[in-house]
This record gives structure tokens, C-alpha cells and sequence, in this order.
């Protein structure tokens, strides 16, 4: 089974142009190595040279931000939705 | 003419060009303005402002537009109101409310930054227009684009007050409310700007818009008599508006308008939304997404995206941050309301309880010229209060007077 990832418009040039992706992983970590598999560069744009999320992206598994849950290690069910957002300002 | 040198990463400082984006592509973190100053020294004088119109646009040298602006010409230059009962009360020296709860059109402060956002989106050739908001922001959105001729799509929490429901459908935009917080409603905006050509104002045109929030601040050390106060204490949503006015008096220093500033920054969050104070507490920039429980509606942004400039600011400039409950919010709401006769939403609440609490604590100096933030209405907040409804009379003399005996009475019981 694939989770379709939702790739921001700042790391499409790394998708072609392309909106989402169908990648197989059990962590967002996991899937995050199978986006660099596939587009090479992508992951040094989401973490840091630590392997930290990036201060100003939130990441989001079906909705839920994964800083409230278990961050890279969250888990990732079958069909699930992987949203990457970059920081937006307030209104 | 423009005096923009391009946009700047925040924090790698890539450059990039004067376009709607709001992203770094290299380490995602926002864009911002870059500014030729020392060609903007040379012209902009505090005499050549002084003769402008009693508009924001009476520092356009320091806003981010190419020619003239074509949305929101009236907006700006609101009282900065010299609180003397209030100050007596809080045992205050010199204290100001600097009063955008009347800001026209639609009574926030967030008709400065629609102003700039949508000057700047027709500059750029955008024909719809869009935001993200948590109520003051979709009905200045609403009506500055309804007077200006572009399309709306405003999308808000679910939860709203409904005077800001009601203040932004009068004007005709498609008004979405999306069920979720104002996080998930950023979340949504954001994938929704990734595939329409909108203007979102605060997603795609970030850099521009946020530059509107400055002209709080130039007008606060111009309405001072060119300078910049001791304290200014201000709400913190998304935490953009404290680092704008932070920098507007860094601007007008490094322009000679102004002393050197050194005021200290003050940020006010409630309680239930406090993910910014909470992180200046723990002595930490980093900060902790929360989700929001709050009256305080317009500060409920659990993810703050501006938090860690915020934290920065506050702590950079010898300031403190604070959060209050629901009750102390409505308490000073009334408090502002009985003293100085200006009756603020729950975003002014928190503020003047988070300066009460301050001062409390030794934090806020009450010998120094402080500044309080006032940006937003009452009127739009009026859920959270709990008046019970006055008494009616017949209209005859004798039952007036019963009932001002009684109150009387009641009074000196």
C-alpha cells in the first residue's frame, strides 16, 4: 500500500512539477528516504545536516502535525495522507 | 519609485526577485524586503512626511510598492491616545494607546498589511485575491477587495465570532468556513495557493504583506514626537507584528528620523494560546506548537510561523513575555473601556492584562513612556463578555427616578 505525499510548490523543482507523490514507508522518516531515492536533494531541503526537521516546515499525517505526535518516528498508516507545509504567517 | 533592492532569505539570506513568493527554496525560511537605505536616506526626510496625507502611505519609501497605491488610500495614522486615567490606575507615568480598534475601513490593524498585500497583488496582475485568517484579517481582505474590484476567497476556523462571519460576507467574498483550527486552515491555504494563481496574503505574498505592520510602529515614534518609546507591549498571534514594529523603529534610527531606539518589547499571549510566551519563559526561541483554547479568537495560531523572530526580538531587546486567562482578558477589556472610553477586542485584552501583569512582576517599568497595541474592535469580540442586560423602565419620571434611587442606593450599600 502507498501514502500519497503532498509536495509544497518551493520543492517541486525536485518533483518535476509534480503536486503529490505515492511513496511506501512505515515512519514519515522512511518516507522522507524514499522521496531522496526518487529525488535526490529533496531531504536536505526538509531536515537539517543533524537529520532535525527544518525550524520553518510542519509536516502533517492525515492532518495531525507531527511535532505533537512522534516527529520523524510517527507512524504512517496504510493510505495516508502526508502533507508538507511551509510556515505561514498569521491572520 | 521603488526603492526595493529584491527579497532576502530571513535566515540564509539567498537573494531573490521582487516576486509573489514567501519561501526560501534553499532552507524554506521566509522571504523578506531588502531596502536600498541609503537611497531612501537621502530622500526621506521627517519634513517631507509631515506635509503627506494622514495616511500609511506617508512612508511609502518604506513600503514595498513599485508605484502608486491602488487599495486601501485612507488607511492609517489612527490616535495614539495619552492614557491618563488608565496610567493613574496602573500606577503608570506616561502611558499611550495606540488605538487601531478605529482603523478604517474595517477597525484592526490588519487594513495596514491588506493594503500593501493588495497594492502589491495588482502590481503584480492578480485578479483574485485570498487569505488565511482568524477573523480581522478576512474582513479587511473582504472589503478592501470588494473597493477594489478583485475576487475573495477568504477561509477561516469554523468557530469565528459572528461579527467577523457577518463582516466579511456583507462584502461579497466567498467566505469558506473550513472545520478545524486557524492551523488547519493555514495547512489547507497553503496547498490551495500551491495550485490556484491567488494572491493569498499571507501566504504567497508574506514579504509584502508583513512590511504593512511597520507602519504601526513609524507612526507610533512620529505621533511621539520622533521617538521611540520605553516599552511597548503587543499581542502575539502569528508573532509578526512585534518583529514589524521592532523594525520600523530600527528603520527610522538608521535613518536619523529617530534617537537610537532601545525600547523594549513586550508580548502579550492568553493562556490557553501561548506558545510564544511560553518559549521566552523556558528561555528558549524554540517554540512548541500548541492547539488554541481561547477567547482571544484572533490570537489563536497554535504554530506561530513568525514565534521564533518573536522570541528573538523580545529577548534581544531586554523584554519579557506573558499570558493571561480568559477571565483577566475580559477584566481589562473593561478596565480599557471604563477608563479611557475605547472598547478593544479580546486581542486588547490580552495585551493591557499581560501589561497589568507585568508591571505586577517588576518586568514593565511604570517610569518609562509605554506604549500599548490596541488592534482590533470590541464590537467584533462581543460573545466573549457576559453583560447582563440592563433594566428597562416605563417612560415616566417617577419610575427614572425609582430606578436611579435604587441604583443609588445600591451603590453606597
Amino acid at each position: 500500500m502507498a501514502q500519497t505525499v503532498i509536495i509544497p510548490t518551493p520543492l517541486r523543482r525536485f518533483t518535476g512539477g509534480v503536486e503529490t507523490v505515492e511513496v511506501q514507508g512505515s515512519t514519515v522518516g522512511e518516507i522522507f528516504g524514499q522521496l531522496e531515492s526518487q529525488f535526490p536533494g529533496i531531504r536536505a531541503r526538509l531536515c537539517e545536516e543533524n537529520g532535525e526537521l527544518r525550524r520553518f516546515i510542519n509536516v502533517y499525517v492525515d492532518g495531525e502535525d507531527i511535532r505533537f505526535l512522534d516527529r520523524l518516528e510517527t507512524s504512517v498508516g496504510e493510505r495516508a495522507e502526508v502533507s508538507i507545509v511551509p510556515a505561514i504567517a498569521g491572520g | 519609485m521603488s526603492y526595493v533592492k529584491g527579497l532576502k532569505c530571513r535566515e540564509c539570506g539567498a537573494p531573490y526577485p521582487v516576486e509573489p513568493l514567501a519561501i526560501c527554496e534553499e532552507c524554506f525560511g521566509p522571504l523578506e524586503v531588502d531596502y536600498d537605505y541609503e537611497a531612501i536616506g537621502r530622500v526621506l526626510t521627517r519634513e517631507a512626511i509631515a506635509s503627506r496625507p494622514r495616511t500609511l502611505w506617508r512612508y511609502r519609501e518604506l513600503l514595498p510598492l513599485e508605484g502608486e497605491p491602488t487599495v486601501g488610500q485612507h488607511t492609517g495614522c489612527t490616535p495614539l491616545v495619552r492614557a491618563e486615567r488608565l496610567g493613574s490606575r496602573l500606577g503608570v507615568r506616561e502611558l499611550y494607546i495606540k488605538n487601531d480598534a478605529v482603523s478604517h475601513p474595517t477597525l484592526s490593524f490588519k487594513d495596514r498589511v491588506v493594503a500593501v498585500a493588495l497594492s502589491k497583488a495588482r502590481e503584480f496582475g492578480f485578479e483574485a485575491v485570498g487569505c488565511a485568517s482568524t477573523g480581522n484579517l478576512a474582513n479587511s481582505v473582504a472589503a478592501n477587495a470588494a473597493a477594489a474590484g478583485f475576487t475573495a476567497y477568504v477561509l477561516i476556523p469554523e468557530d469565528l465570532e459572528k461579527a467577523k462571519v457577518v463582516g466579511t460576507q456583507i462584502f461579497g467574498a466567498n467566505l469558506i468556513p473550513v472545520r478545524g483550527t486557524y492551523d488547519d486552515v493555514n495547512r489547507l491555504c497553503s496547498e490551495i495557493a500551491g495550485r490556484y494563481r491567488w494572491a493569498f496574503v499571507n501566504v504567497n505574498l508574506r514579504p509584502f504583506y508583513g512590511e504593512g505592520s511597520k507602519t504601526f510602529g513609524y507612526e507610533i515614534a512620529e505621533q511621539l514626537g520622533w521617538r521611540a518609546p520605553d516599552a511597548v507591549v503587543v499581542p502575539m498571534a502569528g508573532g509578526s507584528l512585534i518583529t514589524k514594529i521592532h523594525k520600523a523603529f530600527g528603520e527610522l534610527a538608521r535613518l536619523g528620523l529617530i534617537p537610537e531606539a532601545g525600547t523594549r518589547f513586550y508580548g502579550a499571549q492568553a493562556t490557553g494560546c501561548n506558545p510564544i510566551a511560553a518559549a521566552v519563559k523556558a528561555g528558549t526561541r524554540e517554540i512548541r506548537p500548541v492547539k488554541p483554547q481561547t477567547i482571544a479568537k484572533s490570537l489563536a495560531i497554535g504554530n506561530p510561523a513568525d514565534g521564533y523572530f518573536a522570541t528573538g526580538v523580545i529577548a534581544g531587546s531586554g523584554g519579557w513575555s506573558e499570558d493571561v486567562t480568559d477571565a483577566e482578558i475580559v477584566e481589562s477589556i473593561q478596565l480599557l473601556a471604563e477608563t479611557e472610553g475605547i472598547f478593544a477586542e479580546t486581542a486588547g485584552g490580552t495585551t493591557l492584562a499581560v501589561a497589568r501583569k507585568l508591571i505586577a512582576q517588576g518586568r514593565l517599568d511604570p517610569e518609562g513612556r509605554i506604549v500599548v497595541a490596541i488592534t482590533g474592535n470590541g464590537l467584533k469580540t462581543q460573545e466573549a463578555l457576559a453583560l447582563a442586560p440592563p433594566a428597562s423602565i416605563e417612560p415616566k419620571l417617577a419610575a427614572f427616578e425609582a430606578h436611579i434611587g435604587q441604583r443609588a442606593a445600591l451603590a453606597t450599600a
